[in-house]
Parts: structure tokens; C-alpha cells; sequence
């Protein structure tokens, strides 16, 4: 354990490592938001970094605001981020730096990762966190947002996952922050990468997006949700996602499903169209800043958390704002 | 090759249709009285082990599915469904009422049944919809030092051998990855669709076995890492009325800086 991280009296001083993921070279910026959060806890900040050809998002990572030194370990075995060999290098790194917390964002990575890293260094996480309040204790949504609870940790090293929507995107400044290699413990993974199917759309990640327009019911086919809803994102740069009642209907594909059993977003704009707002679907929505909705029921209960409502036929109202965004 | 022999985790849950309350205290969320079913993800670990079996995926067949949970008396009422739905046995580690268990306790308490019952995979759901926290799974992998695939869509066996294809919900698509069993795979919602037990396999359940264990028995603990400041209601929303039309949304939208 390094000395600058060890005080005399042996009290371990507050230093957080936040994991960053970057895919073929290219830092994923949503993943800066752990750099925010770790900035919260106060005390020294490293982010981290693995993959195959790393250096240049390292460089990149190292301008951001708020990160003292970036920790980078070479080695195309990380490049798939593979939990298996991953979690040994966070923890060993983790161990190797006294690190007294560790970031990542409640990703696909962070999900299938932290966990993992947790129980090597005999941690119970905390997943999902929207804030923190001091070092030991934060903030997490449980049963789908319908409750917010506050937790506090008694770990030697707190494990955490971040909701990303709820911390703000860090800066770049003029300086940059030492660039260094971590350790590499060159465990083997028993899993192997197969292959991979991204959607090769443009458009944001669902979970990440600050803008999600989502389809319902009301859009009535696949053809119409596509016709629709696929203009009207692009026009405002957004993600689609849709109830589940579309992905049932075969409308949209299931990894688009907003709610308690699909995915949770919080956008800072979410506009619901042709959806009227069940219990499951407002749980996986209700955190975003703006709601609009879209419907023709004046009833819906969409509308009773809707910031801004437009009782309308959507197949004549989506168009006509598609023309007005594109216009303006 | 090597029979499946596989152990489904499932978890007692306050139903996914009813709207949780925060309790007075602001301390929990209010259950007693309230709706609870077997968590949705674990229903797709139940129905995936049985459709192995039943379509013969595994080459070398199932040879065992046992379902298991921890919790309270009534967690019995989800053991039952899982055998319902074609489960062969179940274990209960018994809890005293109202204690929970926190996700690493539970990955050690799998742990220790993973080498009780020789299993060489484990289908446990990718998330429980109360606590939301998503962690057995991976921990319980790591505990084992087993392979994992998280948030299963698609699982295939090798004719060959002992290999596992699996095909994960990610960020922005699908990955594939494969690995050797044992291993842990976690379920997500594209996986299959749930059956419905009938009234003669519910009966039929009544009869297949429910070994009663505590923590104690098999010398665990539950250990707490993690301390309840408190539970609140989320910050009320409150529609904020309705325009009519187009340009008033579009203008609405850009004075709440939301475009």
C-alpha cells in the first residue's frame, strides 16, 4: 500500500477508483460519470482503464476533471471486459492502491462485473446509486423507484454501482493527470468472447440517453412504431424505448422495454406516446426530469405525472412535431 | 459429459403488480397483508430448467432440478410453485420472520449448497424486483470461482461435451459468450415465457420433497454488511396540465429546458 494513500496513523484516507469502460479504443463518456460521483465522496481520485489499445482514451480520461492519475493495464484479455479475469484485476487493484471505494456504472459492465470484484474482497455492493451522502452512506431507488432508500456501509471498501442519469457528465480541463500502469494479475478467463450484435443505429443507449421518446399500445403495429417513432428520435437525438404492452404486441424489440421489467431510465426529457401509464410503466420512467405525453384519453394516468400533455391522435400529432423539431 | 444437475434460486417478492408503501416508521416497505409471488426472473429460471429437460437440450440430460430459497415460513408458497412447474425437490433455508438476507449472504449460503447438492449449474434471476440490487448471481460465480453469463436471452448446450453457449442482453444488443460447466447463468426476460401450473401438477407438487434447513445447519451466518438509514416515498410528481397542441408542447418542452 502506497504511502500518499496510507496516513501515519495507519487510518486509511479516502481514496475511490473509478472504473471506466471504453470499447476499440474509444472512452465510453457515460462511464465519466463515475469520475463525478467519486468526486462526491471527497478524497483522491483515480480512474481506471483496460483493454487493448488504451493510451489514447487514457489520455483522454486523464484531462477530466477531477481525476488526480489514471491507471491503465494493457492487455487485450480486457478488452471484451469478460468478468471472469476482470474482476481479478479491479480487486487486485483495488488491494494493490488501498483503494477505500470503487465506481462503476450500473451497466451492462457494471452489473456483470462489480458483483463479482465485491464478493473477491468480501463486500456486500451497493447497486445503482443516485447520490451519496458522505462516504459510508447512499441513496439507492429500490422496488423499481417506488421506495428510495438510504444504506448505510460498513466495508472496508465500498463497492458501488452509479446510475448514470443521476450524476452529472464531468469536464475536460487543460490539464492532465499522470497516466500509469496498474497491475496486471494475467488471470486466465474461463469464458470465452463468442461474438457480439449491436444495434448500429446512431442513436443513444436507452439507458444513457438524455432524451427517450416511447412508443405504446397506441402506435397499433410495427410498421406505424417505426414509421413514427424512428423519425421523431432522430430528429431530437434521442433513444427509443416502448411499454411493455409494444414489445408484447411485437411492436419494438424487448431490450427497448421501459419499466419494472425492463429498463429504467431517467432521462432529461422522456416523451410517452400512445402509452398510458400502468404502474410498471411509470416505475421505470417517473425519475426522468421532463415527462411529456402524448395520447388521445384525456384520462390516461400518464398525464397525472406528465409535466406537459397533448391530448391528440397521435398518428397525426408525432408527425407534425417530428416536422416542427427538424424545422426549429 | 456430465448430467445437468441444476439448483434454481428463487426468492419470495412482493408481487410486481401491486404498488409497494413505505411503512409509517420509515423503515421498510409495508408487507404484511400485502400480495407476494415468486420474483419474475426466477419464474424464467424455473421454466428454462424445466424446457431443458423437456426438449432434451443437454446432451447428457437433467438429471436433477432442485429449487431453493431463503426466507420466512410462507417463502414455502414460491418452493411450491417452482415444483408446480416441474421442479424435482426443493430446499427452504429458513429465516425467522421478517429477517432478509443481504445478496452476498445469499451467494454463500448458494455456495454451500452448490457443494451439497453437487450442482454444475446454477439458473438464478438476473434481478429481484423488491431490493433491485442484481449481484447473486456474479457473487455466487465468484465465490465458486465458476464461469457466469449474465441476463440470459438464449442458452444452448455443445452436442460434444460440457460446453454452454449463452446469449446475453447487453447495452445496445446481444453478446454471445460460452464456457465449460459448471457455471452460473443468470436470467433475463427474453429467455422464455413462464408456464402456468395446472391444478394437477400444483397436486402433484404437494408431494415432491421440501427439505427444511436453517442457516445454522449448514454453519452460516447471516451476516449484515449493510445498515437501513431509512426508506422514503419517492418525491411525488404532479402533472403539469395539458396544452393543445403541437407548437404549445414544443414550447412548453423549451421553456422546462427539456429540448
Amino acid at each position: 500500500m502506497s504511502a500518499n494513500i496510507m496516513s501515519i496513523s495507519g487510518r486509511r484516507l479516502l481514496a475511490t477508483l473509478a472504473v471506466l469502460e471504453q470499447r476499440d479504443g474509444k472512452l465510453h463518456e457515460a462511464s465519466l460519470r463515475t469520475v463525478t460521483a467519486a468526486k462526491n465522496l471527497g478524497g483522491s481520485v483515480h480512474a481506471f482503464l483496460a483493454g487493448s489499445n488504451v493510451s489514447a482514451a487514457a489520455g483522454d480520461a486523464a484531462k477530466v476533471e477531477g481525476v488526480e492519475q489514471v491507471t491503465v493495464v494493457e492487455n487485450a484479455a480486457y478488452e471484451k471486459a469478460l468478468p471472469e479475469n476482470y474482476a481479478q484485476l479491479l480487486a487486485e487493484n483495488v488491494k494493490q492502491g488501498g483503494y477505500t471505494h470503487i465506481v462503476a456504472g450500473h451497466s451492462s459492465f457494471g452489473k456483470n462485473t462489480l458483483p463479482r470484484v465485491a464478493a473477491l474482497l468480501d463486500s456486500q455492493q451497493i447497486s445503482d446509486i443516485t447520490s451519496t451522502e458522505n462516504e459510508t452512506t447512499f441513496v439507492r431507488p429500490i422496488y423499481a423507484g417506488n421506495a428510495v432508500l438510504t444504506v448505510e456501509s460498513s466495508d472496508r471498501v465500498k463497492v458501488i454501482t452509479i446510475r448514470g442519469t443521476a450524476f452529472e457528465a464531468p469536464t475536460r480541463g487543460s490539464k492532465s493527470a499522470a497516466v500509469t500502469s496498474g497491475l496486471d494479475p494475467l488471470a486466465e478467463s474461463p469464458t470465452e468472447w463468442v461474438s457480439e450484435d449491436l444495434a448500429k443505429s446512431d442513436r443513444p443507449e436507452l439507458a444513457q440517453a438524455n432524451k427517450v421518446i416511447s412508443g405504446g399500445r397506441g402506435l397499433k403495429s410495427k410498421e406505424e412504431f417505426d414509421r413514427l417513432m424512428l423519425p421523431l428520435a432522430d430528429a431530437l437525438g434521442a433513444a427509443v424505448g416502448a411499454s411493455r404492452a409494444a414489445v408484447d404486441s411485437g411492436y419494438a424489440d424487448n431490450a427497448l422495454q421501459v419499466g419494472q421489467t425492463g429498463k429504467v431510465v431517467a432521462p432529461q426529457l422522456y416523451l410517452a406516446v400512445g402509452i398510458s401509464g400502468a404502474i410498471q410503466h411509470l416505475a421505470g420512467m417517473k425519475d426522468s426530469k421532463t415527462i411529456a405525453a402524448i395520447n388521445k384519453d384525456a384520462d390516461a394516468p400518464i398525464f397525472q405525472v406528465a409535466d406537459v400533455g397533448l391530448v391528440g391522435d397521435l398518428f397525426e400529432m408525432v408527425p407534425k412535431l417530428t416536422d416542427k423539431v427538424k424545422g426549429s | 459429459m456430465s448430467a445437468l444437475r441444476i439448483l434454481v434460486p428463487v426468492k419470495r417478492v412482493i408481487d410486481y403488480a401491486v404498488k409497494p408503501r413505505v411503512n409509517k416508521l420509515g423503515t421498510a416497505v409495508e408487507t404484511t397483508g400485502v400480495k407476494h409471488s415468486m420474483n419474475p426472473f426466477d419464474e424464467l429460471s424455473v421454466e428454462e430448467s424445466v424446457q431443458i429437460r423437456e426438449k432434451k437440450r443437454a446432451p447428457a440430460g437433467v438429471e436433477d432440478i432442485c429449487a431453493i430459497t431463503a426466507g420466512p415460513s410462507k417463502s414455502a408458497d414460491v418452493l411450491r410453485t417452482a415444483l408446480a412447474m416441474g421442479a424435482d425437490r426443493a430446499i427452504h433455508v429458513e429465516l425467522p420472520a421478517d429477517e432478509e438476507m443481504e445478496p452476498l449472504a445469499v451467494a454463500k449460503m448458494l455456495r454451500e449448497a452448490v457443494r451439497r447438492q453437487k450442482s454444475n449449474l446454477v439458473l438464478v434471476g438476473k434481478q429481484s424486483i423488491d431490493d433491485d440490487a442484481a449481484q447473486t448471481g456474479p457473487m455466487l460465480a465468484a465465490l465458486l470461482g465458476w464461469p457466469q453469463a449474465t441476463q440470459a436471452s438464449r442458452i444452448e448446450f455443445d452436442k460434444g461435451g460440457d460446453v454452454v453457449t449463452v446469449t446475453q442482453e447487453v447495452d445496445g444488443g446481444v453478446a454471445t459468450v460460452k464456457a465449460k460447466l459448471p457455471m452460473v447463468v443468470t436470467t433475463d426476460l427474453r429467455l422464455n415465457v413462464p408456464r402456468y401450473a395446472s391444478l394437477p401438477n400444483i397436486m402433484k407438487a404437494k408431494r415432491k420433497p421440501i427439505e427444511k434447513v436453517s442457516l445454522a445447519d449448514w454453519g452460516l451466518t447471516n451476516d449484515k454488511k449493510l445498515k437501513v438509514v431509512k426508506v422514503a416515498e419517492p418525491a411525488p410528481r404532479k402533472g403539469g396540465g395539458k396544452v393543445e397542441d403541437v407548437d404549445g408542447l414544443v414550447s412548453k418542452l423549451k421553456e422546462l429546458g427539456a429540448l
